[in-house]
């Protein structure tokens, strides 16, 4: 018993320590992405290269006042940003870091993943109704009916992964790619259900050009309109933790997992999940917002029949090949 | 697209919504009280007057002169085309002559502010549109255009280098090559421009057969400039009525059917390739001679127009710019009132936007390029 206490508080001091620096380092390296895309230099002041600077910006919503709107729902309202909080949180715990490494080796570890995921836009439709802002109400229902149209692709890529993997185990996915399935990644064997899982994972984390339920230009600030501080710092944090984790996760299904020569599998992993979140930095800075009812066409008229499709291909060759 | 009568009459599921004047989309202190049906527009009413500063008071109680610097001011985006529509509309109620070299040197300085306002505009309307990356690059090209004005001017927005009978600076002998440097910038990136923007799939459909609006629609509302040009009208003032040295110079009135969005944006790239043709060819037949008339010593000298009224309109970088001037004599205006394009263009926002998305709303506002201390004055 005390072993299990002692490995549980380890982790997860282990993952909220990782995952905090992991924000800092993400919001820095949007921000020089952007400045590179943009021909500017990004933070240059504090630290060398800026590196420090959102360390001090984290100090200041640190100090900064948490305001509540007089009209809010306050129960709800405290809640929401503590909500985002902890779903992701649990999800990080449950990619394998290599062969040996995983927090949490679950079965059914897929499943686990895409349903924990969709549990924040709870928090953001808590966050958008709580605030009694109208805004955020907007923001906080385009987020309920985007995560609801884009998990069905990104589940229905997975599972073209699974049949070939003939598992739900991330571990054992990972593994397939090594030595099952002639060794190869699934990106090469699945390039439909990658495109189609990227897409979807760059929708589910609201960021550009899905980005509607908090389209600055439109929505002002979207569901988080209202918040302050370090309330407002969480639903950063979440939506930075969401991409490295369902990055890592895109990484597992698709790229090999921590699968690698010369480096050991953790580095391995954290580089390929990495380099889809410089992705998708890449994606937010060069393309212009969708509108809401195209965001909602998109999915439902062509990334699911797409994904539909695939399945059903992917079953039938299994079926004659085996 | 077009609403249903109930869909106007019915309460019970609508809401308001205030977007601005603090809003980031809304291009300074514009209030747009948005009546919504879930996300879909159903009326829209536009509240401005929040930046109102009284020009038109103001000139009736300033000489001729004194009034300059608030010409720029109503317009921050094209103040030199205002700061010359003033100075010419005295000049012409006042008959003073103006040198030859005046007369292009003017061209080609408010051209140069026509590209530098819509450059600004395409980066501003693609950041309405959720890309932010272009406002910095259309940005640095504007950059250049500025720079080289302000050789001129000394002023860098709020130009007031326009006098009664000519310019406040001779260009300098070196401004011709600095200016084909500028239009050979500019030249090389409307390729950039079209590759990236034009033909990004996203950009396409947030942009086609969004805000319509018709030739009778844009004639009702008393829409001009290339919005009007958009519906597939070929107004431009600089032809209809044509002023100051635009008549010796060949350019065409670039027009799209469409009248959507869309067509907005494309009419205003196809004008500052226009606007570059004008500066080539204004820089190749500049004569030499005084930028200012002789006698006439600009801002000093008390000015008394014989009484009278007239219209001056001239071509801004938002559509026609009219001035009624009246004077009696005196060494103030009687009353001067200004015809400003972005009043009647913001209006027929009421025609445009019912019927389409919150997103729409905003690319629809942004199509139109207001800017408010020109509607408020």
């Amino acid at each position: 018993m005390i072993d299990f206490v002692t490995t549980l508080a380890i982790g997860t001091a282990v993952i909220m320590g990782y995952l905090s620096v992991n924000v800092l380092f993400l919001v820095w390296l949007e921000r020089k992405v952007s400045a590179y895309i943009q021909r500017r230099l990004g933070p240059m002041e504090v630290g060398p290269q800026g590196t420090l600077q959102t360390v001090a910006d984290m100090l200041k919503l640190l100090g900064k006042q948490l305001l509540t709107p007089i009209a809010a729902d306050k129960a709800v309202y405290w809640l929401a940003p503590v909500m985002v909080f902890i779903p992701t949180l649990c999800l990080a715990s449950l990619i394998p870091l290599s062969g040996a490494e995983a927090f949490a080796d679950q079965p059914y570890g897929l499943v686990v993943i895409i349903a924990l995921s969709g549990l924040t836009v709870i928090a953001i439709f808590m966050a958008g109704w709580a605030s009694n802002n109208k805004y955020a109400v907007l923001g906080g229902m385009r987020s309920v009916a985007q995560v609801i149209a884009y998990e069905v692709p990104v589940l229905l890529a997975a599972l073209s992964v699974v049949l070939i993997a003939g598992t739900m185990n991330l571990r054992g996915i990972a593994d397939a790619q090594a030595h099952g399935g002639g060794g190869l990644p699934f990106l090469l064997l699945q390039p439909v259900a990658a495109v189609l899982y990227f897409i979807g994972i760059t929708a589910e984390t609201n960021r550009a050009p899905f980005d509607i339920p908090e389209a600055e230009s439109e929505l002002v600030g979207g569901f988080h309109t209202e918040y302050s501080g370090m309330r407002f710092a969480l639903f950063f944090f979440a939506e930075y933790t969401n991409m490295l984790v369902l990055g890592a996760l895109g990484a597992t299904l698709f790229l090999g997992g921590w699968h690698g020569p010369w480096l050991p599998g953790p580095v391995w992993l954290l580089l390929k999940a990495y380099a889809l979140v410089a992705v998708m930095m890449w994606m937010r800075w060069t393309f212009p917002r969708l509108r809401f009812d195209q965001l909602m066409s998109f999915a439902w008229k062509l990334l699911i029949p797409v994904a539909l499709v695939n399945l059903v291909v992917t079953a039938l060759v299994l079926a004659v090949w085996r | 697209m077009s609403l249903s009568a109930p869909d106007l009459e019915d309460p019970q599921d609508t809401y308001t919504l205030n977007m601005g004047p603090q809003h980031p989309s809304t291009h300074g202190v514009l209030r747009l009280k948005l009546t919504l049906r879930g996300e879909r527009v159903i009326a829209v009413e536009p509240v401005i007057g929040y930046s109102h500063r009284a020009h038109e008071k103001m000139a009736e109680t300033r000489t001729y002169a004194q009034f300059l610097p608030n010409t720029s001011r109503q317009d921050y985006l094209s103040g030199l085309i205002y700061n010359l529509a003033w100075v010419e509309a005295v000049e012409k109620l006042a008959s003073i002559p103006v040198p030859e070299r005046a007369l292009v040197a003017r061209v080609i300085l408010a051209e140069f502010n026509r590209i530098s306002s819509h450059l600004l505009w395409v980066g501003a309307f693609l950041a309405d549109l959720g890309a932010v990356t272009p406002f910095l690059y259309t940005f640095d090209d504007r950059e250049a255009i500025v720079g080289l004005l302000e050789t001129v001017t000394g002023s860098r927005l709020t130009y007031c280098t326009g006098r009664f009978g000519g310019l406040s600076k001779d260009l300098d002998a070196d401004f011709p090559r600095r200016a084909r440097e500028v239009l050979v910038r500019l030249r090389a990136r409307w390729p950039e421009l079209e590759g990236l923007i034009e033909d990004n799939v996203i950009f396409r459909q947030r942009t086609m057969g969004v805000g319509v609006m018709t030739e009778e629609q844009c004639r009702h509302w008393g829409v001009t400039g290339p919005v009007l040009r958009a519906s597939g009208v070929p107004y431009d003032v600089r032809k209809m009525e044509p002023y100051g040295a635009y008549p010796r110079y060949a350019f065409t009135i670039p027009t799209r059917p469409e009248g959507d969005v869309f067509a907005r944006y494309m009419v205003r790239i196809a004008e500052m390739e226009q606007s570059c043709r004008i500066i080539e060819q204004a820089l190749d037949g500049l004569p030499e001679g005084p930028i200012l008339q002789e006698g006439s010593i600009g801002v000093k000298k008390r000015l008394k127009p014989p009484a009278g009224t007239l219209y001056y309109a001239v071509e801004s970088a938002r559509g026609a710019y009219g001035i009624v001037l009246t004077s009696e004599g005196g060494t103030e205006p009687y009353r001067a009132k200004f015809r400003t394009p972005s009043y009647a263009n913001l209006a027929a926002l009421q025609d445009m936007m019912p019927g389409s998305m919150v997103a729409d709303a905003v690319a629809i506002l942004g199509s139109l390029d207001v800017v408010m201390p020109e509607i408020d004055r």
